[in-house]
């Protein structure tokens, strides 16, 4: 339905704000309760890490990392055009340069957090 | 300058409260493109968070500055966050639904908020936790 309505590139842009931006907001809510049971139960969160640590929570980790960054970089995107309303006749331009950016450092973190949910090492070593 | 936008929501015309909150969302916004952006880089990238226990955390916000750094985020959050579901929510109703929803947005946003700082702030030194 999203690809077929002909809104274009904005619309899509538009969309996918929205649907990050929920889902992002969710996550916020759990991410909230999550930190507030370590501190009234540690020895029950360090349970529920082992969940987020699984294939599927690595998988979902990356899933929220996407959000994240398409989020973060359409909104900057959404600034510019607000202060810079000239800059809104590229605005194609620069939803393009968001998934460029998106790719090349969406790929980093995916590699990094899904490794490990293959036996595999983590490639990025910070000492970490 | 036009006022116009093709983006997000148009700049309010009508001033006072609506406007404030339209420039706050875009303050948050560069404070948290920031901030969580940061935030993610560490906890996911630098380190496991397989490995982030509660001892983990309680280690982090052994330092104040990392305490204050968090909260600073927390309180962007929850104002973007539950902001901009207030947009959805009158996006998608009108009338006693659209007052109802908001409402109850307003005080999850606070409960959420109350909670993330009472957690923050009374977070132990040290945690030991019997395995």
């Amino acid at each position: 339905m999203l690809l077929r309505y002909r809104g274009g590139e904005g619309m899509l842009a538009w969309a996918f704000h929205r649907i990050s931006g929920v889902a992002i907001w969710a996550f916020i809510l759990l991410h909230v309760l999550d930190i507030w049971l370590a501190n009234v139960n540690p020895k029950v969160y360090d349970e529920l890490l082992t969940l987020y640590g699984s294939p599927i929570g690595r998988l979902m980790e990356t899933a929220l990392f996407a959000a994240v960054l398409y989020h973060a970089l359409n909104g900057l995107r959404i600034i510019i055009m607000d202060f810079w309303p000239s800059v809104t006749r590229y605005h194609k331009q620069l939803w393009y340069a968001n998934w460029v950016l998106f790719v090349v450092v969406g790929v980093v973190f995916a590699v990094q957090i899904m490794a490990p949910a293959f036996g595999l090492e983590a490639p990025f070593r910070f000492g970490g | 300058m036009a006022r116009i936008t093709r983006a997000g929501s148009a700049r309010p015309m009508s001033g006072g409260f609506e406007l404030a909150v339209w420039y706050l969302m875009r303050l948050t916004a560069l404070g948290l493109f920031v901030l969580v952006l940061a935030h993610f880089t560490i906890v996911h990238l630098i380190y496991d968070p397989a490995i982030q226990k509660a001892d983990w955390i309680a280690a982090r916000w052994s330092s104040a500055a990392w305490r204050t750094v968090d909260w600073l985020m927390l309180s962007f959050v929850v104002f973007h966050a539950f902001m901009g579901m207030r947009t959805v929510v009158q996006d998608y109703t009108t009338g006693s639904t659209r007052m109802v929803l908001t409402m109850l947005l307003y005080l999850v946003a606070f409960l959420i908020f109350a909670m993330g700082t009472i957690g923050l702030v009374t977070f132990p030194d040290a945690v030991k936790v019997a395995s």
